[in-house]
């Protein structure tokens, strides 16, 4: 067998591909996804891109009842925009296997939450498995399809930021496509897949018939192994806890559980029974450690010794057992060196906006994007982030009861985010009629996960042009009659119809044009750069207000006046059109 | 020939979206596997393209577990950033060797004169008691005339410590860059490997 180097969403795309999916969707959403576009880019059959997880989920169960394999990927927070489907998927079971991937972000090192989708497995009563690296992600993924085919349920495969990202070695042979028994076709069954309340009193009964039988599965499946060594000490992990377990305590017995729903019952008590002192460790919530309880077992210890928030590592389960104590290694002190936080691109389009809401003092609700690094100074203007979506609803909350505030608030949204979740907040506007006014900040891509195209965008996973949202068009018809589209790149204009929407007294939809700095397939005009005339600079500091990174003081000093990087300038020209001084000119 | 080791060996290599880091521990990670060891290499994407600062975890051995090492156990400092490689201190074990770029990219908050920048990193890693391997990878790069192989120039100064076979690396460049800029990758390695003093 070959080895590969492979990052576990690597493994998953090529599982999906053995597993003979038919179609592979998602949403972007970090640390998800590299899977779909890994799957594309191996040849997998209809890679598609959805607007939200829960499109994606609902087209994937349309690909499974039809008979054929499906996987569903997306990032922990996408699987609440999908569970409204998952709970009832659960009722209806499959025909094609059925993968549905949540990739959970310990740490939030890009996301608005730390939750622990694990959950979701107990509360759906769907099965999960939970892969501790790269190998077993590709053939935990491939034999997904299988046990969801085998057991009629769909099958959550989890995996945290450590086992999507890490890249590990992976022996395999050539890919062999084996995509089951199962026959394509149209099937009418009522009473499996009409939910209506006299089907699915039934068929709930049901569900936890074939929960059962996952359970005796789970007490002798392989996913779940039991590595006797030292008695004194037995540790019950799972997922990427493993490894670090593996390397704290080389001498402890281990249970490792790679079926983490349902959970072995008798397994575990087996294991309790073998050893002198048994302890979990598993990152964020008490889970394995409430089952261990729930079943009898109150000798335990997990969250007592294991922080229920961000990642562990080796070092935190060395010191949590053997030190007794939490606290972390400082062999050689942290110097004092200035923070580095992410920031928008150079000539990004988006910073001119942030620029005129910071000016004005208004009150943003913000939402999900690179856009909402524009709560960091100088530009300090968002002030609500909960959700993809949430900002549209949350100003016009705030318009509703704070009346006198009006022209003072403004919500903000990209491009993608509005298609993800932001269309049903603005005719919510419309249709109650209240006078909020939407900016929709359009760079034509999903650009925080990596460019990635959308139906506002014109092109396909594939870069294929295909048909495009008329933006004027769509927001007319949810009912908004003032629809303004305007140039990121044109701040007087910009302001005067910020201006004039904001205290209008109807709702209104701005559409901030400007292509992603970083976009690959819209051509982005690079103009001359700019320079800062020294003489005529008064110093009034007005540019470094757009917190762009091609501007700063001359050589870092409090005391210079500033200057721009023309090698990093890219000719954006918005310090140009707000200097007061004309102290700025492109470069001859 | 390629030494074995006896544990795993723990390499952090740090720098700034758009250095490339993520591309040379991605090569660094493949020549480890060519050359018969297990390898976890690990980072955090998704916000390095926007100027924030890039951590990659890459660790070989005859058996690798954790794909992240712990503070106080690096054995090699990667840094492309001077002020991301004195960051990064308080990762390395006591005998740890340093190799760092002289290349100096200011967090916003520097370059309009907020917060002061550790021009004299290299200073400050000495006193520590380490001797850090100073490389100019993006000058030496630029004499090839194209500034954005340093990363692969830091790969070559590296590739000088580890137990690996050169023609490895080598190999690893063929296969892994397209094919009209592999000749000036193996140049950048080069230039790595022969530079300066061990």
């Amino acid at each position: 067998m070959k080895r590969h180097l492979l990052s576990g969403n690597e493994a998953i795309a090529r599982g999906a591909i053995e597993a003979g999916a038919s179609l592979v969707t998602g949403y972007p959403g970090t640390p998800s996804t590299e899977i779909l576009e890994c799957y594309a880019r191996l040849g997998g059959t209809n890679p598609l891109w959805a607007p939200n997880e829960k499109i994606a989920v609902e087209m994937a169960s349309g690909v499974s009842f039809a008979g054929h394999r499906t996987l569903a990927a997306m990032k922990h927070v996408g699987v609440n925009v999908a569970a409204d489907p998952i709970f009832t998927l659960a009722y209806t079971g499959v025909r094609g296997g059925f993968v549905i991937v949540t990739a959970d972000d310990p740490e939030l090192h890009s996301s608005q939450n730390e939750q622990d989708n694990r959950r979701y497995a107990h509360f759906a009563r769907i099965p999960m498995l939970e892969p501790a690296n790269s190998q077993e992600a590709l053939d935990y993924t491939r034999e997904a399809f299988e046990l969801s085919e085998r057991f009629d349920l769909p099958f959550f495969l989890r995996t945290t930021t450590r086992t999507s990202h890490g890249k590990s070695v992976v022996s395999a042979d050539e890919i062999q496509v084996d995509s089951g028994e199962v026959v394509p076709g149209l099937v009418k069954d009522p009473s499996k897949y009409v939910m209506v309340p006299s089907n699915a009193r039934p068929k709930h009964l049901d569900l936890e018939k074939r929960v059962a039988r996952v359970e005796e599965f789970a007490e002798n499946c392989k996913y779940n192994r039991i590595e006797m060594a030292d008695t004194s000490l037995g540790v019950v992990t799972s997922g990427v806890s493993y490894n670090y377990v593996k390397e704290a305590l080389p001498e402890a017995s281990v249970l490792k559980l790679g079926l983490v729903f349902p959970l072995p019952t008798e397994l575990i008590r087996d294991f309790a029974s073998k050893v002198d002192r048994l302890i979990v460790v598993e990152e964020l919530e008490p889970y394995l450690e409430e089952w261990i309880r729930i079943i009898g077992i109150s000798e335990v210890e997990g969250k007592s010794l294991i922080s229920r928030f961000g990642e562990i590592d080796t070092g935190t389960v060395r010191d949590a057992v053997l030190g007794g104590g939490k606290k972390k290694p400082q062999p050689v002190d942290t110097e004092e060196v200035p923070q580095r936080p992410p920031i928008m691109c150079i000539g990004c389009p988006h910073r001119s906006i942030f620029y005129l809401l910071s000016k004005k003092k208004t009150f943003v609700a913000g939402d999900i994007g690179c856009y909402t690094l524009a709560v960091s100074p100088p530009l300090s203007a968002i002030h609500t982030t909960v959700c993809m979506g949430a900002g549209v609803s949350q100003a016009a909350g705030i318009e509703v009861v704070l009346p006198e505030e009006h022209g003072k608030v403004v919500s903000v949204i990209g491009d993608s985010t509005f298609l993800h979740a932001g269309m049903g907040g603005v005719f919510n506007m419309a249709y109650n009629n209240i006078p909020a006014t939407v900016l929709i900040l359009d760079n034509y891509t999903t650009a925080m996960t990596g460019r990635q195209n959308h139906p506002g965008s014109g092109f396909d996973i594939a870069d294929n042009r295909t048909r495009q949202v008329d933006w004027d068009l769509l927001i007319r018809g949810l009912g908004i009659e003032h629809v303004r589209l305007v140039d990121a790149y044109d701040i007087d204009e910009m302001e005067s119809v910020l201006d004039e929407e904001i205290n209008r007294d109807a709702p209104s939809v701005i559409v901030v044009q400007g292509a992603c700095m970083l976009l690959r397939n819209q051509p982005v005009k690079i103009e001359k750069p700019y320079i800062i005339d020294e003489e005529v600079c008064t110093d009034c500091g007005i540019c470094l207000k757009l917190g762009c990174p091609a501007i700063s003081r001359k050589d870092a000093s409090p005391d210079e006046k500033p200057v721009i990087d023309a090698s990093e300038c890219t000719g954006c020209s918005h310090c140009f059109q707000i200097c007061t001084f004309d102290a700025i000119r492109e470069i001859e | 020939m390629n030494q074995p080791v006896e544990k795993p060996v723990n390499i952090l290599v740090v720098g700034v979206g758009g250095q490339g880091t993520i591309l040379a521990s991605e090569l660094l990670a493949m020549v480890l596997m060519d050359a018969g060891y297990e390898v976890k290499k690990s980072e955090v994407h998704g916000m390095a393209q926007r100027g924030g600062r890039v951590v990659s975890h890459v660790r070989f051995g005859p058996c690798v577990y954790a794909p992240l090492i712990i503070k106080g156990e690096v054995d090699y400092l990667v840094g492309f950033e001077l002020s991301e490689t004195l960051r990064s201190m308080e990762w390395l074990s006591p005998d740890a060797k340093v190799i760092t770029d002289t290349k100096a990219i200011l967090p916003y908050t520097s370059l309009v004169g907020d917060a002061s920048y550790p021009f004299d990193a290299i200073e400050k890693i000495t006193e520590k008691g380490y001797e850090p391997a100073v490389i100019e990878g993006e000058s030496l790069a630029e004499e090839l005339g194209e500034k954005k192989t340093a990363n692969i120039v830091l790969m070559g100064r590296l590739a000088r410590y580890l137990p690996v076979e050169r023609k490895i690396w080598e190999n690893a460049i063929r296969s892994n860059f397209p094919e009209k800029l592999v000749d000036l990758n193996l140049e950048a390695f080069k230039l790595g490997y022969e530079a300066g003093s061990a």
